[in-house]
């Protein structure tokens, strides 16, 4: 048998991250994900690391954006208000095209909030949160194991595309314990001819910058990276498909949202329902495939969310708005129970959405 | 197992020491005593005492708990009630303290008191499997850094060790080799093995003073994760 610990989710994305290669930390404490920073204050310093508590979540992020175009694997994490914080950072590190890894363990929204959990930043994560156009590889880990494969997955894809990569999580997932392995751990390197290195006077400067004097010169960088993204949306969606080969009604969830909806799952395939889950695990690119055959055969869309209702204006767009899609939710801190996912279940088998 | 009349439990943060004192204090009220439990951990902002309130009351246990548990807010604030533990002498005492040497810091205003009374047992809880701790010689490190943060020398070791549910009786079983490294490198005995409570019957046949613990099924388990 495969070599188990018991971890806390932050724990599990900062020894993943060390395991990794990553040797930078720079970030603020907040609630409810500072066992990551913690971790890493406690085991940098013993291989070499840098752990590093800036004075402030906008220091933090610069200091990523440092380190990456050094060519170092480079992490922060932070919660929901943090997040807001360093999104100009977000900005000028997509602008400059280094690859980064950002965590954000929701808490509850909007403004200061509260530290329960949430799933209310998917808006901010996936359609922008800085400024100017630029994308983000956006994972939702749905239990302890995915926080350390997709934080692993997470630094492969940043080098890979030269962008960022953002752990959206929430507090549950953060602060549960589960076993996990990092026995299947995949590390990928990938050349970086691109970072300020030093040129040993061998090579011409290379320059990292999100500064364009001449707007002609932008807009190809743009464009540029935009194809760039193309290949992202191509190669890089994931998603988890539960029990839909024959389901009529199909929920749509991710993170701890989705394990919810499976206890609902399974109560409502008790009382003869046919009802399956798309889990998305990347939220951007988002699964637009497996969203779009499901709207060719299930009568319609249950989204289960910890916000007002972000992704399911995705699953409305994705399935181009072919079939009803309803949604099921709680807020501020807030979880849906499996007896309100039934609940909302129960109502689509009678065509109530 | 004999009691003191106050039991603390203290250890690396994720050790189990909120399920093992509710437990603990749930074991106490069934043998007809009077109990009274604290939640002072003032780390943790989920997963606490308060999750039990409800079977705590039904057995008649005296909880006391920080005014913002379980809220939105992340206050570390101690009831000013919880001096009513450590006073009251009628009563027996269940102490949950937070992870690490930091959430030990909370237990050294009450440590003169519970000094005075020298009737208590500090009880270090230890789950092998456990990222930080996973060596005997973490575990220790961990000891005396709490030792040092609150002023008060454990006297017993509760061996926790667990991995969630993929426990099973052989997961407990390789965990005794550590848990006695412990007691041996730090001259403390092993006050009881806690597990999981349908593993107990075995697990009572290899091991001596075992408590069961009925743990809370939570919203997010997994449907093939239901015990």
């Amino acid at each position: 048998m495969a070599q188990r610990i018991l971890m806390k989710g932050n724990e599990a994305i900062a020894e993943a991250a060390i395991r990794a290669g990553c040797r930078h930390y720079f970030g603020y404490p907040i609630t409810p994900q500072t066992e990551i920073a913690a971790y890493m204050a406690k085991k940098m310093p013993k291989i070499g690391g840098v752990f590093l508590q800036a004075e402030s979540e906008v220091a933090s992020i610069n200091m990523v954006y440092g380190a990456a175009a050094a060519g170092m694997r480079v992490m922060t994490s932070s919660s929901s208000p943090g997040i807001s914080l360093k999104a100009e950072g977000l900005s000028y590190i997509a602008g400059s095209d280094v690859p980064a890894l950002v965590v954000n363990v929701q808490r509850g929204g909007p403004g200061l909030g509260g530290i329960q959990p949430s799933q209310s930043d998917y808006f901010q994560a996936t359609k922008g949160g800085g400024h100017g156009d630029y994308r983000m590889i956006v994972l939702a880990p749905a239990s302890v194991q995915e926080m350390a494969s997709l934080t692993i997955k997470g630094f492969n894809l940043a080098d890979k595309y030269r962008m960022t990569s953002m752990i959206l999580a929430d507090g549950t997932i953060g602060q549960m314990m589960e076993p996990i392995s990092f026995e299947d751990a995949e590390i990928e390197v990938y050349e970086k001819p691109w970072a300020l290195t030093g040129t040993n006077c061998e090579r011409k400067h290379n320059v990292v910058n999100s500064l364009y004097l001449k707007p002609e010169a932008l807009e190809v960088t743009n464009f540029e990276r935009y194809e760039r993204y193309k290949i992202v949306e191509e190669n890089e969606p994931m998603w988890e498909e539960y029990m839909m080969d024959d389901a009529e009604i199909c929920v749509v969830a991710f993170g701890i949202a989705s394990r919810v909806a499976k206890n609902a799952i399974v109560a409502a395939r008790q009382e003869g329902i046919k009802v399956g889950l798309i889990r998305p695990i990347t939220l951007w690119p988002f699964p637009k495939e497996a969203l779009r055959k499901a709207a060719d055969k299930v009568k319609g869309f249950i989204s289960v969310e910890l916000s007002m209702g972000q992704m399911i204006e995705d699953v409305r767009l994705y399935t181009q708005c072919k079939r009803p899609v309803g949604l099921c939710n709680r807020c501020g801190g807030m979880i849906p129970s499996p007896d309100e996912v039934l609940a909302s279940i129960r109502n689509a088998e009678k065509g109530v959405f | 197992m004999d009691h003191k009349r106050l039991t603390l439990f203290a250890g690396h943060y994720g050790s189990g020491k909120t399920n093992i004192a509710v437990n603990y204090a749930l074991a106490l009220a069934n043998e007809g005593k009077k109990v009274c439990i604290a939640d002072l951990d003032i780390v943790n902002p989920y997963f606490r005492t308060a999750d039990s309130s409800e079977q705590l009351k039904a057995a008649g246990v005296d909880l006391i708990v920080p005014q913002f548990a379980n809220s939105n807010v992340d206050l570390p604030a101690l009831p000013a009630e919880a001096y009513r533990l450590v006073e009251d002498r009628s009563s027996f005492g269940v102490m949950d303290i937070g992870g690490d040497d930091r959430g030990a810091y909370a237990l050294g205003r009450y440590v003169p008191f519970i000094k005075k009374e020298n009737d208590y047992r500090m009880i270090f809880v230890a789950n092998c499997y456990r990222p930080l701790t996973q060596a005997p010689e973490d575990a220790l490190e961990v000891m005396r850094e709490i030792e040092a943060a609150c002023g008060l020398q454990f006297t017993d070791i509760v061996n926790n060790s667990h991995l969630g549910p993929l426990t099973d009786v052989q997961t407990v079983l390789d965990s005794v080799d550590y848990t006695e490294k412990l007691s041996q490198l730090s001259g403390l005995p092993i006050y009881m093995t806690t597990v999981r409570s349908d593993l107990a019957p075995e697990i009572s046949k290899h091991i001596p003073n075992v408590l069961p613990l009925l743990l809370q099924e939570k919203y997010f388990d997994l449907p093939d994760q239901k015990h």
